[in-house]
């Protein structure tokens, strides 16, 4: 009896933490549209690299198939949604089109990945998974001179390094998202109404993969990350649940790709840099691989850090501290960022929330 | 003639020069523990490996209830409903205890990614009864209240059980267990033994690549013995025991092999 009212009150005090979870996040856009709507933005970043961040964590964390070219299906979903929603095509598709669309050209780029790594494991994957994360780069990059062998014309498809400019926004059934609203006198901007459907998406997610992780699929994958060659022995055909998870990583990343590419307006092949894999990939690790708890805070953390430190690490500060700018706010900025990482990966290796020792 | 499970006629693998086996046949009587031994590099996991779908065979065949056996992949060998153990314990350390035997359904089941995100009625009903058919496995094995804690945190005797218990959730007709004694402890190998004596009891055929001989001939109704590759003995324990072949292949005697045999009587 005694342990049952323990179970009780546990889930009581859960439950009003998850309360207390929930009104900040509504707030949260509000609040941080008091500081000016930049912070906006990077809250609005930050739920796109939650998504990103779950989306790797399938392929690395939950199935153990290190992948360093994650980006590049961020960058599929981002291109879907720009060429065919731009003046770039004069195309302008609605979102219930291009969202689908774009996540799934980026799970069929996943199973393009998937199908010739499929022998490859530890660091060679990483080699590969890393080329196939520049291949797309460049592609986007190169994209703007396209000629055929039968003809001297050549076709502009990606804009190349300018990339594409003048992108719609989410316009929900006639509704454009970037105008923002009006609420009986209380302005909503734009960028906090994309919060909220950034939020929804994100959650989402974390159902999708939760309920993923935790079922016979999501076992199994669990089971390929331990020890292949048992997994095989149990009758599980690792070659499907492998192009499984770089599917299902890859749909959620073209989903924030086409998000992002919705609310920023402009894309071009810069923002899909390696940089930006390891980035997502030092979110899965830093945070506590295989546990999404763990990867969410590892997502929020660093998408949210450097521009903490950016104000912190601010010229006026040391001016007011030193009385002359020691270092440069830039490199300062790096400084802070790389040594919290290592402070991190010294004091909590197994990531800042990992998955818990019992069930 | 007893109804036989599984059967190997003329079953011969080379790598290169070396014949691994060399025209080995045997058959395993349904229901009954059957043992398979020999010194080191007698052949044994090369067998095991054939028969398991890693390497092909070059000559011969394997017959398993009643159709030929023909495994291309080493996933198709638990479809077909042999299940195995290794040697070199290989559970999977991050899981839970309870997790890992749910893995063994794996097999005999097959919800997919949409009725794990859409949380399907048959889904969740298929869900359920994986986790019920684990829960009983661990009853059975005796593992039941360890099943919460991840696997790597078991004792060593703990995870050759469970690794029995997860292969045995693949319903298997067969289970092949590679040295299970091995690294145990006298009391662990006794509740190894009731164990597999059980397990043959309920109607599995267990197949016993050990080199513990007194769990072997206590245990095994039925033993092959293996030596470079050809099968040297057959029969029953107390003919094994008798056997001269048998003999010289463990002891050495007058054979130019004394060094590689001598070394492995365990």
């Amino acid at each position: 009896m005694a342990s049952l009212m323990q179970i009780q009150q546990k889930s009581r005090s859960q439950i009003a933490v998850l309360i207390a979870l929930g009104i900040l996040v509504v707030i949260l856009p509000f609040l941080a549209g008091m500081l000016g709507q930049a912070w906006v933005r990077i809250l609005n970043v930050t739920l796109l690299y939650v998504m990103l961040a779950l989306g790797l964590n399938v392929v690395v964390g939950v199935a153990g198939l290190l992948d360093l070219g994650y980006v590049a299906f961020y960058a599929v979903g981002a291109y879907t949604w720009s060429l065919l929603a731009s003046a770039h095509f004069n195309l302008h598709y609605p979102f219930w089109v291009l969202l689908p669309l774009g996540a799934f050209l980026a799970a069929l780029a996943g199973l393009m990945l998937g199908a010739p790594v499929l022998k490859l494991r530890g660091d060679y994957l990483a080699i590969v998974t890393l080329g196939f994360g520049e291949i797309v780069r460049i592609l986007m990059n190169n994209f703007d001179k396209v000629g055929l062998p039968w003809s001297d014309e050549t076709y502009n498809i990606t804009n190349g390094p300018r990339g594409i400019t003048g992108i719609d926004g989410l316009n929900i059934f006639g509704f454009e998202l970037r105008k923002g609203l009006d609420v009986f006198g209380f302005q909503v901007t734009g960028l906090q109404l994309y919060y909220f459907v950034f939020l929804a998406f994100a959650i989402l997610s974390v159902i999708g993969v939760y309920r993923l992780q935790h079922s016979r699929l999501g076992r199994a994958w669990q089971a390929l990350r331990e020890d292949e060659i048992a997994a095989k022995a149990m009758g599980i055909n690792t070659r499907n649940i492998k192009l499984a998870a770089f599917a299902f990583g890859a749909l959620t990343g073209g989903l924030a790709g086409g998000l992002f590419a919705s609310m920023q307006g402009f894309v071009s092949p810069e923002s899909f840099g390696l940089l930006e894999s390891i980035m997502i990939l030092a979110m899965v690790v830093l945070g506590g691989m295989g546990h999404i708890p763990g990867v969410i805070l590892g997502a929020v953390l660093l998408a949210a850090m450097p521009e903490v430190i950016r104000y912190a690490a601010d010229e006026n500060v040391q001016q007011k501290i030193f009385g002359t700018v020691i270092i440069a706010p830039e490199v300062l900025r790096n400084l802070i960022f790389s040594l919290a990482l290592i402070l991190i990966m010294l004091f909590k290796p197994a990531g800042l929330w990992p998955s818990p020792e019992k069930k | 003639m007893a109804d036989m499970l599984f059967t190997a006629e003329g079953v011969t693998k080379r790598f290169g020069g070396v014949t691994a086996l060399d025209n080995v046949s045997m058959q395993i009587p349904r229901s009954s523990i059957f043992g398979l031994i020999g010194p080191n590099g007698a052949g044994k996991t090369t067998f095991f490996n054939t028969l398991t779908g890693l390497y092909q065979v070059d000559e011969g065949k394997f017959t398993f209830d009643g159709k030929p056996l023909n495994v291309k992949a080493p996933h198709e060998v638990a479809q077909v409903g042999i299940a195995r153990t290794f040697q070199n314990i290989r559970l999977f350390g991050e899981m839970t205890v309870l997790e890992n035997v749910m893995v063994g359904r794996h097999v005999r089941t097959k919800a997919g990614a949409f009725g794990a995100i859409f949380r399907t009625p048959s889904a969740r009903r298929e869900e359920a009864e994986i986790e019920q058919r684990a829960h009983e496995l661990l009853e059975y094995i005796g593992l039941s209240k360890r099943a919460g804690d991840k696997s790597r945190t078991l004792a060593y005797g703990e995870q050759r059980r469970l690794e029995i218990a997860r292969a045995l959730a693949t319903d298997p007709k067969m289970i092949a267990l590679d040295e299970p004694a091995a690294g145990m402890n006298a009391t662990e190998t006794v509740t190894l033994r009731t164990l597999i004596e059980r397990i043959a009891n309920d109607g599995t055929t267990v197949m016993l690549i050990e080199h513990d001989m007194r769990l072997v001939m206590n245990v095994c109704q039925h033993i092959v013995v293996l030596d470079y590759g050809k099968k040297i003995a057959d029969g029953n324990p107390t003919q094994i025991q008798k056997d001269p072949a048998v003999i010289k292949a463990y002891l050495g005697g007058a054979h130019e092999t004394t060094g590689a045999g001598a070394g492995e009587k365990a």
